[in-house]
């Protein structure tokens, strides 16, 4: 590079060829999204052909009779994530504050660490230790507690076992956590010091500094953060097909075992014999994949369109 | 964990003779089935120490077996399901069975050890479709005079991957109930009626530890060695019996393989007194004709050593090796159904 810079000429070829360079990463990028859906799709026809729009919204899953449909997992996907979601989004965003805000600057580093830390331990062991040490927890302790309060509502019936989709969503929210901590953290720590500082001087709270000052200002940060853990959570395999339970029931108990699309695909893939078993299962995946990009999609719009007209 | 072990051995093993600038080293190829693979992998090494021929033994499912050897990137496939007759004819395949294990129920009930548990072949079939749910229905009770059953809900674990565990398991019950083969029926995986899934003998092992009333099924070692409580199951013969090697061997024993077309021969709820009734045999898939006399002749000659040497180390792994009439009628096989392309037989 350093001789480039020496002659003009030498330069801007250089120039080209970068520039050119890095387009063709970024349209292979493209490429390979494309591929991807369409492999994804080619190889799913028996199963589109054989069961139509009906996939989507058929309950079955006999591998027996050669019969398939989406929704059991498509709806555990879901649930899973949005339990998930719901305990790990206050807690990150409460950790991620105190790690930018209040604590004692001694233990930002040490803490932070820890927390990104948390992001690189392999999925497989958050199952074992899911299966393991929190699901006796859970069917011990947590399950009973929840079932003598609350167990009027329908979400908290059923026998306490340990195993199922509370127990798995708590095990995803466990997982991205640091994600979106680490993300949210470093964004709260990029908000200018003088506008907090206007704020504390006109005699503001903390606490009404972090609502009207911090989050506005790192909404947009914020919320590519929770997307970062949501895409995360929907595609997490190994960790889930550990605790989920693994049985195609819809209950609308949370301690009742169900099935989410990519513990399906991990089970059932390898002994998978049948041409239309095969494809239902490539199909799923194609679901999932649709899933994944309609909600980061609509992520990406919802944003662009809260920072042009709010623009805080 | 010796599995484990071993497993990790054999493939380190398998690295340092690809690395070793061995250009004579003959290598046979074979994949499939995952219930057979430690003891294969166990055989392969002996026998590499013995021979200087490798196996090089790929356990990507039975499914994955079946897929490799019709599309011949192997030299042989392997299945826990026997491929049936005609399938077998279109495709000019044909198999045996190479080795026997047990599928074994196992309770997870406080009080209730190994061999306490009896359980009539109808109540099996009834808990695993739901139909009893209490550890102290009257229909257990029956069979259990002198327990004291708890009065408990009954969980039900069962794999939730496809696999010939399962077909097995699932072979059995459809033999034994009517409701079963009609509402759910045989296969690598099913749709069950109520329960929770575990992936692999380790997941529903797992399971049964940890939930308190459940019952689940896992392969004889499995059972073994996670000292876990299996149950008296109540044969053909009207017995109740446990689960040991002997019994197995019982099932196969008496099983008629002589009449078995294509050896498809499933040794479920098999007559005998001692006759285990959830026993299973791992198939070998190989084709007819061989256009490479030579290959094949090394692929048996492995499957040989592993009969009549190999005894030791399967039982080593609690896997039980076939009995010898069967042994000399599979031999027998070899020498009239696998041909050159010039219709000579392979083995001779």
């Amino acid at each position: 590079m350093k001789q480039n810079m020496s002659t003009g000429g030498k330069k801007a070829w250089g120039d080209t060829l970068f520039r050119s360079l890095t387009l063709a990463f970024a349209l292979g990028i493209l490429v390979l999204f494309a591929g991807i859906l369409v492999a994804l799709w080619h190889e799913s026809l028996p199963a589109i052909e054989k069961f139509g729009f009906s996939f989507l919204t058929s309950a079955a899953w006999n591998p027996v009779k050669d019969e398939f449909g989406a929704i059991i997992p498509v709806v555990g996907t879901l649930v899973s994530t949005l339990l998930a979601m719901l305990i790990a989004v206050p807690l990150s965003i409460g950790v991620a504050l105190f790690l930018a805000e209040l604590a004692p600057s001694w233990m930002r580093a040490p803490f932070g660490t820890a927390i990104e830390l948390l992001a690189a331990i392999p999925s497989i062991v958050y199952g074992m230790w899911g299966l393991f040490v929190l699901a006796p927890i859970m069917a011990d302790h947590v399950q009973p507690w929840l079932q003598t309060y609350l167990g009027f509502i329908p979400l908290f019936s059923g026998a306490p076992m340990g195993i199922g989709m509370l127990t798995a969503g708590l095990v995803l929210a466990l997982m991205i956590l640091p994600f979106i901590a680490s993300v949210t953290r470093d964004v709260f720590l990029m908000v200018p010091k003088n506008l907090k500082e206007a704020a504390y001087g006109m005699g503001a709270t903390t606490w009404e500094v972090v609502r009207d000052v911090m989050i506005p200002y790192g909404k947009k940060g914020i919320v590519g953060a929770v997307f970062l853990g949501m895409g995360r959570a929907l595609g997490e395999t190994m960790a889930v097909t550990f605790v989920i339970g693994n049985a195609y029931h819809l209950s609308w108990s949370l301690f009742a075992p169900g099935n989410s699309i990519a513990s399906t695909l991990a089970n059932e893939f390898t002994e998978a014999d049948s041409d239309v078993y095969l494809a239902s299962l490539i199909e799923l995946g194609l679901v999932l994949f649709l899933m994944t990009f309609i909600v980061l999609g609509a992520a990406q719009i919802w944003l662009r369109r809260s920072v042009a007209g709010g623009g805080k | 964990m010796k599995k484990t072990i071993l497993a990790i051995a054999v493939a380190a093993a398998g690295l340092l003779g690809a690395a070793a600038p061995v250009q004579a080293a003959k290598v046979i190829n074979g994949a499939g089935a995952t219930f057979p693979y430690p003891v294969y992998a166990k055989w392969a090494w002996s026998y590499n120490k013995e021979t200087g021929v490798r196996l090089n033994y790929q356990s990507i499912g039975s499914g994955g077996g079946i897929k490799q050897i019709k599309a011949r990137t192997v030299d042989f496939g392997a299945s826990d399901a026997p491929m049936k007759p005609e399938e077998l004819e279109k495709f000019g395949l044909m198999q045996w069975p190479q080795i026997m294990g047990g599928v074994v129920p196992v309770v997870h009930i406080k009080g209730i050890g190994a061999g306490q548990l009896r359980l009539s072949a109808a109540n099996l079939a009834d808990i695993f479709l739901g139909k009893i749910t209490q550890w102290d229905d009257p229909r257990i009770k029956a069979n259990n005079p002198g327990l004291n059953l708890p009065h408990q809900n009954i969980t039900v674990v069962h794999r939730a991957d496809g696999s010939g565990t399962t077909w097995i398991f699932t072979n059995y019950l459809s033999k034994v109930s009517q409701a079963w083969k009609e509402q759910v029926g045989n296969a690598k995986s099913v749709p069950w009626p109520v329960g929770l899934g575990g992936k692999g003998n380790e997941g529903v092992a797992a399971f049964v530890k940890k939930v308190n009333g459940s019952i689940g099924y896992v392969e004889y070692a499995y059972a073994l060695q996670n000292h876990m409580a299996s149950v008296l199951l109540q044969n053909r013969a009207g017995n109740f019996v446990a689960p040991t090697s002997a019994n197995f061997q019982a099932a196969a024993a008496g099983a008629d393989w002589k009449h078995a077309k294509g050896y498809y021969m499933v040794l479920t709820d098999q007559p005998g007194e001692n006759s285990w009734p959830i026993t299973g045999a791992s198939f070998i898939l190989m084709y007819k004709v061989q256009d490479n006399p030579a290959q094949a002749r090394e692929v048996l000659k492995f499957f040989d050593w592993a009969f009549h040497h190999g005894q030791k180390i399967a039982e080593s792994l609690d896997y039980v090796p076939m009995p010898d009439t069967v042994v000399k009628m599979i031999e027998q096989t070899w020498k009239s159904t696998l041909k050159d392309k010039n219709g000579h037989p392979v083995w001779k």
